[in-house]
Order: C-alpha cells, then sequence, then structure tokens
C-alpha cells in the first residue's frame, strides 16, 4: 500500500507538537491518579495541563544538536587547557580552593538535580512541563559531567580534589548543600519547582554561577569559564522554566496562591543561606577580585530580584519578608562565613589564610560601615599570631542551625555584635535555628527537620568514624578519625595555605615554566 | 503544621538523648567574643559538676583568646535560652536542671573583646 506523503518536512512549530503534545496519551488500564500520585497531595490545583507555555518549544533532536556542538567546543578547550599546562597560568594557587569549594558544594549537586527533574518530570501529569523537566534533567548530568571533566585535571596537580563525591555525604560543610537539596527532593514536585526551578534557577542563579565564572575568568581559569560558557544557554532555558512554571500554578487556581507564597519565602531563605559560601569566597578566596558579595547582592538581588517580584506581584505573590534582612546580613555574612572556616581550617578539604594588608584595605573600601569596626581586629590578631607560630585552630565542634546547618554564626539583623539565637520546642526537645527564616521553615514542617543529619551531633553520637574504630581506647584522637572517614588527607587537603604543598608546587612548578634555574 | 505527605509521616528526632552513650549535649556561647565563630556544642556527662564545666571544659574551648585569662566566674552573668540564670558551681548539670541541647550564654562584663570589637 502506497503512503502518501504530504511534505517533506514538519515545520519547527508542527514538529514541537507532535514530538511533545503529541507524545502524550490518557492511560485506560489504570486510572490516572494511580499512575501520577504524586500530582494533588501538595494541594496545588491543575485544570488544564495543556495551558502550559513552553517559551523556547524544543525537541529532543535539536536539543541534541545544539548540546553537542557546545560539547565539542568545551573539550576542544579543555584538552588545550591540560596538554598546555593551563593551571599554571593561575593568578596565584589560592585561587584552586574556590573551585575545591565548587568541586565538593555545587558539582554534586548539579547531579541531584538532575534525579530531581527526572523525578518532577515522571510526576507532573501534564506534558509540556514533563518534556521541559526531561531536558533539564539531562542538562544537569551534563554540567555535572562537563564541571568534573574539567576540574579533574586540577586533581592531577593539586591537593583536596580528589573524592567530592565520598566528601558531599559525610564533611560538615557540604551538609550545608546537600541538606539544601535533600529537602526539595523529598518534597512533592511542584514544591520541588518552586525551590530548584523558581528559587535557586531564577531567583539566586546568577548570584552563584556568574560570581565563580566571573572569578574563573579574572584568575586565569579557562577551564572553568569554559564550561561556565557552555552551561549559560542551559540556565537561560532554566530560568524561563521556573518563571514559568510558578505562572502557570498561579494562573491555573486562586487557591495556589497561598501554597505557592509559603514555598517562595522558604526556598528563598534556603538559597540565601546556601549563598552564604559565595559570599567568603567572593570577598576572601579570589586573589584577584571581581567585586564585593555586598556587590553583588546589590545588582543581582536588589536591582534585577526586585523587578522580577514587581512584575510578580500581579499574581498576588510578595517579596518574601526575610529577604529584607539580606539587605543588612550582605555587609556581614563573607566575613563571618571566613573567619568559620578560618578557625575550623583543620576540618576542610581546603585551604584557609588570613587576607593581607591590601586585601584588608580592599575590605575596608567594600565595606566602609562594617570591616573596620567589627572584623579587622579579629584578622589581624590571627594573623599575628599566626605570624608568631599560634596559628589559631578551633577544637570544638561548633553549634548548628537545625534547618540550614551552617554554624550559628549570623548575628542579630539589629546589633552585629550578637549571635542570633533562635529555638522552638518540639515534642519534648529542643531545636535551634540562625534566624527567624530558619524558625519559621521548623515551624512549619518540625516533623521533616527534627530528623536532620547534623553532622556535630552525628560526630558526638559516634557515627563519624571509620568502622572498627574503638573510641575508648587511650589516646584516641577523634578528630583525626574524623578526617580520615571523610577520606581528607590530613596535613595536605587542610590547615593554612601558608606552608601547604599546593603552595609550595605551584611556586616550584611556575619557577619551572618561566625560569632557567 | 503536618508536612504535606502522601502517606503517614511520622519519624523520630535524630538526635534525641538516647543517642548519645549516657552524654547530653549542652550548647555554650560567650557574649562579645565572636574571634568563636559560633556557640560550641559539646557532649557531656549530666553528672559533671558545673564547677568543671567552668574550670576545665570551657578554658579548653575559649583559652586561646586573650581575655579569657580575666574572666571573673563571681562577676559572670548567664542566660540560659535568653532568660537570666544562676548556676551553682558545686551542682552537677543534671540537678541545677540543664537540659539535653540546652543553651547557655556567658556573659563576662567589662570584657569587650578585640580592641572592643566584640570579636
Amino acid at each position: 500500500m502506497d503512503m502518501h506523503a504530504t511534505k517533506k518536512k514538519l515545520g519547527i512549530k508542527e514538529k514541537y507538537a507532535h514530538m511533545t503534545r503529541g507524545l502524550d496519551w490518557e492511560t485506560s488500564y489504570q486510572p490516572m491518579d494511580k499512575v501520577f500520585p504524586q500530582a494533588t497531595f501538595e494541594g496545588i490545583k491543575i485544570h488544564d495541563w495543556d495551558k502550559w507555555e513552553d517559551p523556547f518549544r524544543l525537541t529532543m533532536d535539536s536539543y541534541w544538536k545544539y548540546q553537542a556542538e557546545k560539547e565539542r567546543k568545551l573539550y576542544a578547550v579543555l584538552d588545550a587547557f591540560a596538554q598546555n599546562n593551563g593551571h599554571l597560568g593561575l593568578t596565584d594557587a589560592r585561587y584552586l580552593n574556590a573551585i575545591k569549594l565548587f568541586l565538593t558544594g555545587i558539582s554534586p549537586l548539579e547531579y541531584v538535580a538532575h534525579r530531581g527533574f527526572a523525578a518532577a518530570g515522571r510526576n507532573f501529569p501534564g506534558v509540556g512541563p514533563r518534556v521541559a523537566c526531561l531536558m533539564q534533567s539531562v542538562d544537569e548530568m551534563r554540567h555535572a559531567q562537563t564541571q568534573i571533566h574539567a576540574l579533574s585535571n586540577y586533581n592531577k596537580h593539586y591537593d583536596g580534589f580528589h573524592d567530592f563525591k565520598h566528601m558531599l555525604e559525610r564533611v560538615w560543610y557540604l551538609s550545608v548543600p546537600k541538606s539544601f537539596f535533600d529537602d526539595a527532593f523529598s518534597a512533592g514536585p511542584f514544591e520541588y519547582m518552586i525551590a530548584i526551578g523558581f528559587s535557586f534557577e531564577y531567583v539566586l542563579t546568577n548570584l552563584l554561577f556568574v560570581p565563580f565564572m566571573s572569578g574563573a575568568a579574572y584568575n586565569g581559569d579557562m577551564a572553568t569559564v569554559t564550561f561556565g560558557f557552555s552551561a549559560q544557554s542551559d540556565e537561560a532555558r532554566h530560568m524561563t522554566l521556573g518563571l514559568e512554571c510558578i505562572k502557570f500554578m498561579l494562573e491555573q487556581d486562586p487557591d495556589n496562591l497561598p501554597i505557592v507564597q509559603k514555598w517562595i519565602d522558604k526556598w528563598a531563605w534556603r538559597g540565601v543561606r546556601v549563598l552564604t559560601l559565595v559570599a567568603m569566597m567572593m570577598d576572601y578566596m579570589l586573589p584577584k577580585r571581581v567585586m564585593s558579595w555586598k556587590e553583588a547582592w546589590e545588582i543581582y538581588f536588589e536591582q534585577n530580584g526586585g523587578a522580577l517580584f514587581a512584575d510578580l506581584a500581579r499574581y498576588g505573590i510578595t517579596m518574601p519578608e526575610c529577604l529584607k534582612q539580606c539587605s543588612i546580613d550582605k555587609e556581614h555574612i563573607g566575613h563571618q562565613a571566613w573567619a568559620t572556616f578560618y578557625q575550623y581550617g583543620g576540618a576542610a578539604a581546603f585551604h584557609t589564610w588570613m587576607p593581607s594588608d591590601d586585601e584588608m584595605d580592599w575590605l575596608s573600601a567594600k565595606y566602609p560601615n562594617t570591616f573596620d569596626k567589627y572584623y579587622r581586629a579579629r584578622f589581624t590578631h590571627w594573623r599575628d599570631e599566626a605570624e608568631k607560630g599560634n596559628r589559631f585552630y578551633s577544637n570544638t565542634l561548633p553549634m548548628l542551625c537545625q534547618v540550614c546547618q551552617i554554624p550559628m554564626l549570623f548575628t542579630e539583623p539589629d546589633d552585629p555584635t550578637t549571635i542570633c539565637y533562635r529555638e522552638s520546642d518540639y515534642d519534648g526537645e529542643k531545636y535551634h535555628t540562625c534566624s527567624d527564616g530558619c524558625k519559621h521553615i521548623f515551624d512549619n514542617e518540625p516533623q521533616k527537620y527534627i530528623q536532620a543529619w547534623l553532622p556535630v551531633h552525628q560526630i558526638y553520637q559516634g557515627n563519624c568514624f571509620p568502622e572498627g574504630t574503638d573510641p575508648t581506647v587511650e589516646g584516641f584522637d577523634p578528630l583525626a578519625k574524623v578526617l580520615e572517614w571523610y577520606h581528607f588527607d590530613n596535613g595536605h587537603d587542610n590547615l593554612d595555605f601558608e606552608g601547604s604543598r599546593d603552595q609550595a608546587n605551584f611556586a616550584a612548578w611556575r619557577g619551572m615554566a618561566t625560569k632557567n634555574t | 503544621m503536618a508536612v504535606q505527605a502522601l502517606k503517614d509521616y511520622n519519624f523520630p528526632s535524630a538526635d534525641s538523648q538516647d543517642k548519645f552513650h549516657g552524654g547530653q549535649l549542652l550548647y555554650v556561647g560567650w557574649d562579645d567574643h565572636l574571634m568563636f565563630c559560633a556557640p560550641f556544642a559539646f557532649c557531656l556527662p549530666p553528672s559533671m559538676p558545673f564547677s568543671e564545666l567552668c574550670e576545665k571544659v570551657l578554658p579548653n574551648s575559649f583559652g586561646y583568646h586573650p581575655e579569657w585569662a580575666k574572666v571573673d566566674f563571681k562577676a559572670a552573668t548567664w542566660l540560659k535560652s535568653g532568660q537570666p540564670w544562676q548556676p551553682d558551681m558545686s551542682k552537677t548539670l543534671a540537678e541545677q536542671g540543664l537540659k539535653h541541647k540546652d543553651i547557655l550564654r556567658l556573659k563576662t562584663p567589662g570584657l569587650k573583646g578585640l580592641a572592643g570589637s566584640s570579636s
């Protein structure tokens, strides 16, 4: 029988319709609510999934084509970087610590995001968001891979890059980003989309990626810049997905508004707390600074984010109350976080150091209201003590926030000389949080957060030593055993940059590349 | 509020006292001394006298600070969960009603940190 061919090729619009919407069907052997059990329990009401608008109208075949092209370019640059000893072009070996933080704290989250979007896509009954989530899921997998490949080159030469996956599931500060994603992934698909798709990818993404990628460019790290560029066009698509998702929920039913608002409030604050690590990276870890955290917050949140919330106001969405506190915190959190890592630098898989005089002057200029008044004396004292051979390493574990899992280092919004203490009682036990934002999140869902795997408490429970460890033997050194369990190379991965193997190797190798003796 | 969930959602606390091998958690912060970035978390026997906490445990943790040597426990005041609280040095943690995960703040009048910066 002859097939009647109408046209040789479909137009993009037709192709999109066939390759996305046309792939959907109504189930007949099982009711739809059994096939999509997660579609309704969060309380979000969707009446017509076909109202979902995908602004990119990307089909899978064109997606593969674009991504393959980007991969070819990326790997050509990575190869060239590796073969030409690109790592010796860095401004200073201190810079490496910023990308150690990235590799251990952020790249594994790209992988978790891959899983999360795959799950969200599986659980949405509408075909439009399902296809969009599928592509984002593949993107996130690609980002994880390209980052790992790009940074693996550094693993050949420097300490601290060797076991990021193992570390993510154990190390105290990595529990901050890990618990953020665990929290999102263990929610339903709609909350996940607000948490990651909207709050993280839309509201806060510029504050995460731009500082790292600009930092890489300023400090001669072409490999990282290139994976940043390769991911950038995906990020634009992700931002659009996040925004489309929130508008779709709000347009479908007026009852969705309070639920969506509650999630935005929660996830904006969760995201802001994770970004504390970025603040510290920008203000302290880049030998050649891009801008201060305060400036980044003003540009990427106060200006851009302000416009976003003005746009969402027509749906009844208001700016999360807790974000107002960030305009106070922006003056402090970078300094407070670096002070924390400096004193717990014995238990971090990267090096820490005190800023030089020049760098302190830069900090004074960027933070005229706070640096000299609250932080300079502390840092100068530590530097002087280190020069006398009395470098400060705290010997006692810090108290952590039950929700964000960051040590309780944040100060009261109206008093930067006093730690912000908040507590809640639930079912006969006390739970401590670092801020009104985190307390509010705890009080809304205490059953969820009482299960938090808080690294400090887990160490005290004896759950963070290598198998077979006997903590009762004489001379037992708990810190050394915890570091062994973390897979840290104690003495090389951790401690001060001054005197580190990274510092010595970089100086020696660069010397060989630039001098004759 | 309850967690929105597909099934019954009820799990035990990860940090209930029975999991600490006889110890109890106690958090202690030293006001106006932010050189210590956060309050410390200790896991201590409930039978420890408060004097031992002050004479052995806290000096080990806070002793790096140049002002620690000037701390006078007779003049110091304490907050427990933000409220004024008076310890009895001779009693144990348990005897003075300190419970698992209680938080104390030590206030040392006249000591204002490095160069008066609360550091």
